[in-house]
């Protein structure tokens, strides 16, 4: 929401394009089928459609809007969103613009009562948290949708049908020139919490609803605070309740406040009353200079997902397949994550590069990470706004035992979420247990210096093997089939690389083109490492 | 803990309970067991204890 007077896009900084829909006279070329249909040109779909392009797949990109989301909502981009907008060549931007953020500050009545700091130093290529608004998330990139060959987006255009196939999915399309049906091979759900695709398949999310409800603003101020989060408990200004403040570029502030059990929902998402409770969240932090107010809406906590995250040729991704509460920073992050994780499986599939039991591992593997982040986000919730009596009290308890004593503060430690770990996955081999540490297969690489730069720099762009020595090397390079999509990397046996991989001489990991490892050896040989890439690809049956 | 020991915990309690005022009793009780559970450090003896007090209420 917006003050009165200001349209839905008008914003204090961002100058909002509009798009227009498709032409009419290229009417008869619309309903030319599509390899891939993606539902929804918000940031999930964006990146999906971006992916897939990096794999040399097409796609059509619908939109029922004329233009970005109208308001900043999700600002929080984690260190491996970074990862996946470098792998699409679009992170260029968004390092100029965002600003990182290591440490969390939680306050109880005023006083601090823990600091805490996200991993990070000369070792990480990125921060572990940017925070950016979504308008921009949007902008930049739409820079490189709009720059790809592959890439066609429709603005304006309305799914009002669709239902699968046996090979692909038909899709009726509703824009300002009329209605149209086109035929995709595969079609993405990116189109949100509300997602008509998934209402139109019959599909229903399922989960719980937390208490609590949050109106979150944005507000615009000079105001002289790091980029550090601030958690403010039963603050003088929300007695009882819970005060979240994160800074965003172009001096725009996140304020989200808990409202009480008492203030109806109408009546605090106000002009007047959010105005007001703001003014009393800024003069509790200092601010006693002008602001403008940007933007306002509302929020309750809710854990909601899709028992599968495909329906035939259908896959679910982002929000459409997930709604995880705003403690974790996770819908946005996860819905990139999910987005990278289909296309780069469907466009091997597609390139005949992968079995197409590979897609069956979409599902397992993302939704396992929902999961995780439900875990982890209903603990975050019941501190944040606890649910019932038992859990307020030993709240209120931790809080204010953490005024005098450091370890009750770590309980108000929020969870800042790390990548999750495809342990279960049915295409991630088992674990060397001769390993003492390193990263197990299913999780995301570490990050390393490697000569000028870092390791992530070295890496191809399908399947990695990272080796320790010149030796298993060669031998790979000489076994692997041309058209297998993997880069062999030799790395020296006594390197930081080396140190953060736990890995001697000997050893060896297989990456995915998503930089989570697919298996690991202690003491590698060629032949276990094509074995491993094939069960990785599903292409068990084909020759080695 | 020797009787006259823990008579003196028991007192302590009672007088401190009652400083602090019924509306805040039981927030005090919670913030001392959680100040307790950490200076224990035995978890096991910890959960124990909270299962044995909830017996007989």
């Amino acid at each position: 929401m917006r003050p009165a007077g200001r349209g839905e896009t008008d914003s204090l900084y961002f100058d909002y394009p509009c798009f227009d829909a498709p032409e009419k006279a290229r009417g008869a070329t619309l309903s030319e089928p599509t390899p891939v249909a993606i539902v929804g040109a918000g940031p999930v779909g964006m990146t999906a459609a971006l992916a897939l392009a990096r794999e040399g797949i097409r796609s059509v990109l619908f939109d029922n809007k004329s233009t970005f989301n109208d308001g900043s909502r999700a600002i929080c981009v984690a260190r491996e969103s970074f990862y996946i907008l470098e792998r699409l060549g679009a992170v260029a931007p968004f390092v100029e613009k965002a600003l990182g953020w290591t440490t969390g500050r939680s306050f109880y009545r005023g006083q601090q009562i823990l600091e805490f700091n996200m991993p990070d130093g000369p070792s990480e290529k990125f921060r572990p948290m940017y925070n950016i608004q979504q308008q921009y998330i949007e902008l930049y990139l739409w820079q490189a949708v709009s720059d790809s060959d592959l890439i066609e987006t429709r603005w304006q255009s309305e799914v009002i049908g669709v239902r699968n196939t046996s090979d692909g999915a038909i899709l009726t399309i509703r824009d300002t020139n009329g209605t149209y049906t086109i035929a995709a091979d595969w079609l993405l759900a990116a189109d949100g919490a509300r997602s008509p695709v998934r209402g139109m398949l019959g599909r229903r999310l399922a989960g719980e609803n937390h208490e609590g409800r949050y109106v979150i603003a944005d507000v615009q101020m000079n105001h002289d605070y790091p980029t550090i989060r601030r958690a403010l408990f039963d603050p003088a200004c929300r007695p009882g309740g819970t005060v979240l403040i994160h800074r965003q570029p172009d001096n725009i502030w996140r304020i989200d406040y808990q409202l009480t059990e008492n203030e109806d929902a109408d009546e605090a998402t106000r002009e007047d009353v959010v105005r007001r409770n703001v003014e009393a969240v800024l003069s509790e932090i200092g601010h006693d200079g002008p602001w403008e107010l940007e933007w306002w809406s509302i929020y309750s906590a809710n854990t909601l997902a899709l028992d599968d995250y495909r329906d035939g040729r259908v896959f679910f991704i982002g929000d459409s397949a997930h709604i995880v509460p705003i403690f974790g920073v996770r819908g946005l992050n996860n819905g990139l994550a999910d987005a990278q994780n289909i296309a780069w499986k469907l466009g091997w599939v597609m390139r005949g590069k992968a079995g197409t039991d590979l897609l069956d591992s979409y599902s397992p593997e993302r939704r396992g990470a929902t999961l995780d982040v439900f875990e982890n986000a209903t603990k975050s919730a019941r501190f944040m706004t606890p649910p019932s009596h038992g859990w307020r009290v030993m709240r209120d308890a931790a809080l204010s035992l953490a005024l005098d004593h450091d370890f009750a503060g770590k309980l108000a430690n929020p969870r800042q979420m790390t990548p999750y770990t495809y342990g279960e996955s049915p295409v991630v081999c088992p674990d060397d247990p001769a390993f003492e540490n390193g990263p197990e297969p299913g999780k995301v690489i570490p990050e390393a210096r490697l000569q000028q730069g870092y390791l992530s720099d070295h890496l191809g762009p399908g399947f990695n093997v990272i080796c320790f020595g010149a030796d298993l090397a060669q031998e790979l390079e000489d076994r692997l089939a041309a058209e297998d999509d993997i880069r062999v990397l030799s790395l020296p046996a006594r390197s930081e690389a080396a140190h953060v991989f736990g890995a001697a001489r000997t050893a060896a990991y297989l990456v995915r083109p998503d930089r989570h490892v697919a298996a690991r050896w202690h003491q590698a040989r060629a032949t276990s490492v094509i074995t491993a890439y094939r069960k990785a690809t599903c292409n068990n049956g084909a020759e080695a | 803990m020797t009787p006259t020991e823990l008579e003196s915990v028991y007192e302590a309690l009672a007088t401190t309970i009652d400083q602090v005022g019924e509306s805040k009793t039981e927030l005090f009780l919670a913030k001392l067991t959680l100040l307790l559970a950490e200076r224990v450090g035995d978890t096991p003896t910890v959960l124990r204890s909270i299962r044995d007090s909830a017996r007989s209420l």
